[in-house]
């Protein structure tokens, strides 16, 4: 066991353990532990294996922000388990490595291939043949990437929320800039959210001798009321919208003013085999130790370019961890106040020394020191000091990425070798690190300063407000300035071969890889990250922006200006794309006698939005049964719209390219909507109720947007009716066949013979003692009638009509069924016969455009247009002689070959005994009898054209 | 992108609630030309600043109104149904909705 004696300060509760799995191996944890201090206690140093070379690697921050303690728990890939705190009963496996961690056969694509995979290896190496990619493909896959999704999830295993909070100020980051500026601006009486990724507020400071104080501090900000939100990443910066991601929540917080209190990111040094576990930033050996009071190891050489790994090796010696020497990049660093307390201690200081490797194969057993030219060559005595922790600290960089994002410019700054981001004038604040204020009195100031202009800039406070601002500027400049850091060489190296020097340990680039990309001519360093996926790997550039592009500058002989920043870009922090998606607000629709469909025994398939039966088991069987006695289809999916008042029949007449205000009460008729440029967008039927009143149905899939259209040109014309969308308040259902008549005499006192209700009349009546709209339509192309009814009685009515329909042999009969039948009788399916270029001439529905209409209506002019030039294809009807079945979109040819129209439907029509189908074909050709080649997959078939229906052509059954 | 939009019955909501119609044009009131009709039919002005749109709300009242936004900046100036929508500004080289 490495667990150190009680911490000040630390998360973990000794009275209580916690168990959970390993791999198949039970691991025993404190509560308040996270995966990787609890192995890190029990000795486990190699916590993942790395993207490319899958070398093995180790937790480097203990915040989780690289890639190197990913791992898989109860299933889910991806986790980063330095940060997610420990379960009882959870399942930890690690990924990308087969057999084992300690042991990884890949591995051997570090040592042999090295030198021979360089960026872009794959796209050049495995191109030929070209026919073999899906089997390289295959076999690349299998070995890249980090984790496994599970092939299959339970449905809605996971529900995300989307949450959206509107507030006068945003903190983002509860460091105690962020924490101090919530303080202030909640004290004028702001309304204030904090968002922070770790598990409490408080930032480095937690870990770095201030827990204390930044706790008292988080106290003070929940009393003020400020809305603190924990392990809570926000995730970018969107117009003034900052989505924060916390657990299955997505908080979309918008805010009138924003403080950025985002940090600063201690930077790793780059040194041959920078990346062997046991190698750390400063900070992370701090945290593991101050937090969960792992020892980080038994002997630490630390290597630093500032006052951070001064501290740090005075913080591990107090915690217990032997320090034998401390490699300060400045050649002053035993002059200053801290390098005096370091060897004050015992602790070997080294000043103007670095590390230029680390030794060892599956973790660090020690560490090269030496002096360094600019370069980073070693210069003097190479001094081997064994170690079991290598803890290095080259500076901070600002996390900038989300001020960036708000628009602010990147600028470097020549006096402390950073990139820091100028803040223009508007919404955003920034505080403590991130603005250059890195010790902790002048960041507490700083976010005081912000929250103060925050709250002021929003009218609050007042006078008084005022003044705490003008003060706290002024205390803020009479802050000593930070102590010097050292620039550290862009590749530290002792000249001998072997070993890498990483620039991204996410992503597997070394300085090697960046030279590569330059010699290849990428020499920008937005070219040289897409060349080389630098800092495209889950820290985000946090470790590996400021080290490319040191790397760039010293490959290119620019400057470190000259290189330049690369754009930052959302998310900042990895996110799963299910947080993103957030829960759909179109739920699964059903119908209101969709419950009975499942008792039939019904295949429910999606049709839209909506869950439909889509056959019984026996799709010919039940569309013979239409043919032959009586079939009934729930059809309550179909779009229903009342458009009612004086002015109704006017407005349908504009909206659609036939006469509707002549339509008698009573009576039905088909209408076509077509947009402006003729296009056909939606069919169905209108009846008229009476004077004022129509009854519009819409496809299945259209309703919305033929609700939206109707509603758009009311708000443009201003007419006297309104639209009513009763699309979900009716239930609909399609009684079919030769005896309908009879089921639906036998449960009405209405008149429903051939001539008390002829074909498209529409009666309201009671059946079976519900209130029914009948529509006599005939979509199957035998007698029929579409009964609608009020939702809660749809079921109800079904079961009357099936039951009366017993004796008469009626059967469900699925969407399925009904698709045969209506090809029989070439009744288009808009969307699936008809496409966004379809007019109703070439769809063979001339007949129900009126050009010679009075009133002007929708697509009017581009249907003028239309008529006067004939469309090079038609839809029209075809049978296949030699009984294939083509596929939809099977390509139609024209004579010379080539491919002018294709299929839109086909199925075999057991009543006709061949196969039917409906396409377009060359204009040319859309005569009955014309022979057409259709060709799919390699194969061609001859198919007869019929522009007429298959079944009863004459329309004898529906009118019967 | 992201902003407010106020919808004249509801209130202000995210812009997410709300479905865009795009810049308002005038559908040509007698029969257009050929490069009239395509004009209207597929053109939009596209303008870098302030234009007249169509919004509905989407997942709310489902109502069509009309804005003022500024296309640079997405502040929008104004929200208003079609009744109550300010005449359009003699600078405006449109016509009517």
């Amino acid at each position: 066991m490495t667990r150190l004696a009680p911490q000040p300060g630390e998360r973990i509760d000794r009275s209580r353990t916690v168990r959970f799995t390993f791999d198949g191996k039970p691991v025993e944890a404190f509560a308040g532990d996270t995966i990787a201090s609890a192995l890190y206690a029990q000795g486990r140093r190699i916590f993942s294996r790395s993207f490319k070379y899958h070398r093995p690697r180790g937790e480097m921050d203990w915040a989780g922000q690289g890639a190197g303690s990913l791992m898989q728990v109860d299933g889910a890939p991806g986790i980063r388990a330095a940060t997610e705190v420990v379960r009882e009963g959870m399942v930890v496996e690690h990924q990308n490595a087969w057999p084992s961690l300690d042991f990884d056969v890949m591995l051997m694509s570090d040592i042999a291939g090295g030198p021979f995979t360089p960026p872009g290896f794959y796209y050049k190496t495995f191109k030929w043949p070209r026919r073999a990619w899906p089997l390289y493909e295959k076999a690349l896959r299998s070995v890249a990437g980090l984790g496994k999704l599970p092939h299959r999830q339970a449905e809605r295993e996971w529900r995300t929320e989307y949450r959206r909070r509107h507030c006068d100020v945003l903190v983002i980051g509860g460091g105690i800039a962020g924490l101090s500026a919530a303080i202030a601006a909640a004290g004028q009486g702001a309304d204030v959210v904090l968002v922070d990724d770790d598990v409490e507020p408080g930032g480095a400071l937690l870990a770095e001798g201030g827990h204390e104080r930044v706790r008292a501090l988080a106290e003070q900000a929940r009393a003020a009321g400020v809305e603190i939100l924990s392990k809570a990443p926000a995730l970018g910066f969107f117009d003034g919208l900052v989505p924060v991601w916390q657990g299955d929540t997505l908080h979309q917080i918008r805010a009138k003013r924003h403080v950025a209190a985002t940090g600063a990111i201690e930077q790793p040094l780059v040194f041959k085999n920078n990346d062997l576990p046991g190698v750390m930033m400063s900070g992370g050996a701090r945290r593991l130790a101050a937090l969960w009071a792992v020892s980080p190891g038994t002997s630490a050489v630390i290597a630093t370019t500032g006052d951070r790994g001064l501290d740090a090796a005075l913080a591990l010696h107090a915690a217990g961890v032997r320090v034998h020497a401390v490699a300060d990049l400045r050649p002053d660093a035993a002059d200053r106040e801290l390098g005096a307390k370091v060897q004050a201690a015992g602790i070997r200081l080294l000043p103007g020394q670095t590390v230029v490797r680390a030794l060892g194969r599956k973790g660090v057993t020690g560490a090269v020191i030496a002096a360094v030219d600019a370069s980073g060559r070693a210069t003097g005595r190479l001094e081997e000091i064994p170690c079991d922790v290598l803890a290095v600290s080259a500076g901070t960089a600002p996390a900038t990425s989300l001020i960036l994002q708000s628009g602010a410019k990147a600028r470097y700054d020549a006096a402390t070798s950073r990139f820091l981001a100028d803040v223009p004038d508007g919404i955003v604040h920034a505080a403590g690190a991130v603005a250059g204020h890195e010790e902790a009195d002048a960041a507490a100031v700083s976010g005081t300063v912000a929250g103060l202009d925050a709250a002021v800039a929003l009218g609050l406070g007042g006078a008084s407000a005022e003044r705490a601002l003008a003060e706290e500027r002024k205390r803020l400049q009479a802050l000593p300035p930070a102590p010097p850091v050292a620039e550290p060489p862009a590749y530290a190296r002792d000249g001998k071969r072997g070993g890498k020097a990483f620039v991204d340990f996410d992503e597997d680039i070394t300085t090697k890889d960046i030279a590569y990309s330059v010699a290849e001519g990428y020499d920008s360093i937005e070219l040289s990250k897409r060349y080389t996926t630098v800092t495209m790997g889950p820290s985000q550039g946090r470790h590996s922006q400021l080290p490319s592009i040191r790397a760039l500058a010293a490959v290119t002989g620019r400057s470190l200006e000259e290189v330049g920043i690369t754009t930052a870009r959302p998310p900042w922090s990895t996110v799963p794309m299910g947080a993103l998606a957030g829960r759909p607000f179109e739920p699964a629709k059903r119908s209101a006698i969709h419950n009975r469909h499942r008792e039939l025994g019904a295949t429910v398939k999606w049709a839209g939005d909506w869950r439909r039966a889509y056959d019984y088991g026996d799709p010919e069987g039940e569309a013979q049964a239409v043919h032959d006695a009586a079939g009934i289809i729930d059809v309550s999916t179909l779009g229903k719209l009342i458009v009612r008042g004086p002015d109704a029949g006017a407005f349908l007449d504009r909206l659609y390219p036939n006469r509707v205000s002549n339509l008698k009460p009573g009576r039905i008729r088909y209408g076509v909507l077509t947009s402006e440029t003729g296009r056909i967008t939606d069919d169905g039927t209108i009846a008229r109720l009476d004077d004022e009143t129509f009854y519009v149905t819409t496809t299945s899939s259209g309703a919305g947007a033929v609700f939206n259209w109707f509603t758009w040109w009311q708000a443009d014309w201003r007419m006297r009716l309104h639209i009513t969308d009763v699309t979900q308040g009716a239930a609909a259902m399609n009684l079919a066949g030769p005896r309908s008549r009879e089921i639906l005499q036998s449960l009405t006192d209405a008149d429903v013979s051939a001539d008390g209700m002829k074909y498209l009349d529409a009666v309201q009546a009671q059946v079976a003692g519900v209130s029914c709209l009948i529509l006599r339509i005939g979509f199957t192309g035998e007698l029929g009638y579409e009964i609608h009814c009020p939702s809660p009685h749809g079921q109800d009515l079904w079961d009357a009509l099936m039951e009366a329909g017993k004796p008469h042999g009626i059967r469900p009969f699925g969407l399925e069924p009904q698709r045969i039948l209506r090809l029989q009788k070439l009744h288009i399916l808009v969307g699936q016969d008809t496409d966004s270029e379809s007019t109703p001439y070439g769809a063979a529905l001339s007949w129900i455009v009126k050009l010679d209409k009075e009133e002007d209506f929708i697509g009017r002019w581009a249907l003028e247009r239309a008529a006067e030039s004939p469309a090079a294809t038609a839809l029209v009807g075809f049978s296949m002689p030699d009984g294939e079945v083509p596929v939809e979109g099977a390509a139609v040819l024209d004579k010379d070959g080539a491919a002018l129209g294709q299929v839109t439907s086909a199925r075999y029509s057991r009543k006709l005994g061949k196969v039917i189908g409906m396409a377009w074909v060359p204009a040319a050709q859309a005569t009955d009898g014309a022979q057409v080649t259709i060709s799919y997959e390699g194969r061609t078939f001859t198919a007869t054209v019929q522009t007429t229906p298959f079944h009863d052509p004459e329309g004898a059954l529906v009118r019967s | 992108m992201s902003f407010l939009l106020t919808c004249p019955h509801c209130g202000t909501r995210e812009v997410t609630d709300f479905g865009f119609g795009g810049e308002v044009s005038s559908r040509p009131k007698e029969r257009p030309t050929a490069r009239e009709l395509n004009t209207y039919a597929y053109f939009r002005r596209n303008v870098a600043g302030v234009q007249r749109e169509w919004w509905v709300h989407r997942s709310g009242c489902g109502a069509w109104f009309l804005a003022e936004r500024d296309t640079r900046t997405n502040e929008v100036l104004w929200t208003a149904t079609p009744d109550d929508a300010p005449e359009r500004s003699a600078s405006s080289a449109e016509g009517t909705p």
